[in-house]
C-alpha cells in the first residue's frame, strides 16, 4: 500500500496534509481499495465547523455508504468539486486529485494522528 | 446460529484468484475479485461465475416426499413435472417467509431444494422432524459445492464443458450432466436476470469444475464474481433477498411475489388462509420499486420513504445501479401505494431525496 511520507493518518483511514493555515483531507490507498469503486460522495459545505473525530462526509460504493471522520478540527473552506462528476478520482488518485475537502485547522497539533510508519504498521494487524 | 465460520470448498480457488473474503451467513465467501462494477458488467455483457456453495442443497426422497412438501410450501409442488423447478416459499403461521427457495422435481419420489445459507440448518431441522418411513431428507451444510454461471455467454461456455451431445436444460429445468468425470446437477436458473445455470456437484469435483469453467470462459470474457456483484445484479433484476425484502414478518404477497403463492389447491400449508385473504383483498403493505436520480445519494436498506410529506414505509433493498447510473430500490410501504410514475422521497442523512415509482424489473424501465 502507498503511504506518502509527508502526510499524517487517522486510524479510521483518512489522511491529512498540514500546511500553513490549511489542512487537506482525503482517504488512504488502503481505504479506497477496501471500499472499491466509489460512485457517490457527500461533502461538507464551506463554513461548517467540525471537531476532530466527527463524521463530516460520506463516501459510497455500490455495496455500502462509509462515514468519513475529520482527522483535525476546524472550519471547512473548500470541498473537491471534481468528485461530483468523477468520484472515481478517489480510487485512481487518492492522495492528490482525489482529495475530499480542505479546512482551516483550529490547531496545528497532529499528535493524536499516526505517522506513515505507524499507519502502515496498523494495517499489518 | 453458531458464530463458527465455514470455509467454502472453493476457498483455495478464490485465494489463488485474489478474492477478497468476508464472513456471510456463517461462511467465508468472496465479496469481490477484480472489482464489483467490473464483475457486474462482465455478467451483463458476457458471463460471471459465482460461488454459491453456502446455499443449502436439500434432497427430499421417498414415496411420501411430494405429500410432505405440499403441506409446507406456498407454491404447489404437484404442478412440477420431472426435471422441472420453480420458486417457492416456506411460510410461517402468519404467512411470513421462513425461507424462499427453488424446488426441483428430479423424479416422482425425488425432490431437490436450494435454500438460503442463513436458514439452511433451521429448514433442514424442521424437515427432519417430518421424516418417517415415507420420506427422508438429506443435505447438511458444507456437504456439496454450488456455483452459478450467469450471463449471455453462459450457455456457450457450459457447452464446452459437458460431454459432446449433452443437451443443456431449458429455462427452469434441471438435468444430470457428467462434469469433470462425475455426475452433477445442472439447472437453468439464477439470481442475476440473465440466462444462466446453477451447477451442483460433490466436494471433490466442484473445485475442478470451477477451475475448468474459468479457463474455458476466459476467452468469452467470463470473470469470477463475488457477493457484491451478486447483490447488485439481483436487485437490478427486481429479485428479492431474504432477510431484507422477505422475512418472518413480511409475506410473499406483501413482497409483491403473490404469483408464487398457490391458494387454489386443496392441501393447506402454514399461513394459507392469511395469504389467501391478502391475495383476494390486497395486503395492508405492499412492495414498490423506486428509481433515484443521477447525482443524488443512492437509497439503502432501512431508509424511510415519504409520500406527500407522510412516512409510508421503508427501503428494503437499495443501491446505486451499475448499469443505470442512478439509485434503485425496493420499498415496503402502506397500501394503497403511490402509483407508477409518482414521486416519493427517501431520507438520507437527514435530507429528503426524490425517487420515482417504477417497474420492478429496473432494466426494463424506459
Amino acid at each position: 500500500m502507498n503511504t506518502p511520507a509527508d502526510l499524517r493518518y487517522a486510524k479510521s483511514h483518512e489522511w491529512v496534509r498540514m500546511e500553513k493555515d490549511r489542512a487537506t483531507v482525503g482517504i488512504t490507498d488502503h481505504a479506497q481499495t477496501e471500499l472499491s469503486d466509489v460512485v457517490f460522495v457527500d461533502l461538507p459545505k464551506p463554513g461548517r465547523k467540525v471537531n476532530a473525530g466527527e463524521v463530516i462526509a460520506t463516501v459510497e460504493s455500490v455495496k455500502a455508504a462509509s462515514d468519513i471522520y475529520a482527522p483535525v478540527g476546524g472550519e471547512i473552506t473548500e470541498a473537491n468539486a471534481a468528485l461530483a462528476s468523477d468520484p472515481g478520482l478517489i480510487n485512481r488518485d487518492p492522495y492528490a486529485n482525489g482529495w475530499l475537502f480542505r479546512l482551516k485547522p483550529t490547531s496545528a497539533a497532529t499528535d493524536h494522528l499516526l505517522s506513515p510508519d505507524q499507519y502502515s504498521a496498523s494495517l499489518q494487524k | 446460529m453458531s458464530d463458527a465460520v465455514s470455509e467454502s470448498p472453493l476457498a483455495p480457488c478464490h485465494q489463488a484468484a485474489g478474492g477478497r473474503m468476508i464472513p456471510f451467513a456463517g461462511w467465508n465467501l468472496p465479496v469481490q475479485f477484480s472489482g464489483l462494477i467490473q464483475e457486474h458488467q462482465a455478467t451483463r455483457q458476457a458471463a460471471g461465475l459465482f460461488d454459491i456453495s453456502h446455499m443449502g442443497q436439500i434432497r427430499a426422497q421417498g414415496p411420501g416426499a411430494l405429500a410432505c412438501l405440499e403441506g409446507l410450501l406456498a407454491n404447489d409442488p404437484s404442478k412440477l413435472s420431472d426435471g422441472e423447478g420453480h420458486y417457492s416459499f416456506l411460510t410461517n403461521d402468519r404467512g411470513g417467509v421462513a425461507d424462499d427457495l427453488f424446488l426441483y422435481r428430479l423424479g416422482p419420489e425425488d425432490f431437490f431444494l436450494v435454500v438460503n445459507a442463513s436458514r439452511h440448518k433451521e429448514v433442514l431441522d424442521g424437515l427432519k422432524r417430518k421424516e418417517g418411513p415415507q420420506v427422508r431428507f438429506t443435505g447438511a451444510p458444507g456437504s456439496a459445492v454450488g456455483m452459478a454461471l450467469q450471463g449471455p455467454k453462459a450457455a456457450k461456455i457450459l457447452a464446452k464443458l459437458v460431454p459432446q451431445g449433452t443437451p443443456l436444460p431449458e429455462r427452469n429445468r434441471i438435468s444430470h450432466a457428467n462434469l469433470e468425470g462425475r455426475d452433477a446437477l445442472v439447472a437453468r436458473t439464477g439470481y442475476t436476470g440473465e440466462d444462466g445455470f446453477e451447477i451442483f456437484a460433490d466436494l471433490k469435483t466442484g473445485p475442478k469444475i470451477w477451475t475448468k469453467l474459468l479457463e474455458l470462459g476466459k476467452p468469452e470474457g467470463l470473470l469470477p464474481c463475488g457477493l457484491g456483484a451478486r447483490d447488485s445484479l439481483r436487485l437490478e433484476a427486481g429479485l428479492p433477498l431474504n432477510g431484507q425484502d422477505l422475512s418472518h414478518e413480511i409475506t410473499p404477497v406483501e413482497a409483491g411475489l403473490g404469483f408464487f403463492v398457490d391458494v387454489g389447491r386443496p392441501r393447506p400449508f402454514p399461513g394459507r388462509s392469511i395469504l389467501e385473504n391478502q391475495k383476494k383483498n390486497g395486503p395492508a403493505r405492499i412492495t414498490i420499486a423506486l428509481r433515484g436520480e443521477v447525482g443524488q445519494p443512492p437509497p439503502r436498506h432501512g431508509y424511510p420513504v415519504f409520500f406527500e410529506g407522510k412516512k409510508i414505509g421503508e427501503i428494503t433493498s437499495g443501491l446505486p445501479s451499475p448499469t443505470l447510473g442512478h439509485g434503485i430500490a425496493l420499498a415496503l410501504v402502506n397500501s394503497p401505494a403511490p402509483a407508477l410514475g409518482q414521486l416519493v422521497d427517501f431520507e438520507v442523512r437527514g435530507r429528503n431525496v426524490p425517487a420515482k415509482v417504477c417497474k420492478r424489473k429496473f432494466l426494463k424501465n424506459k
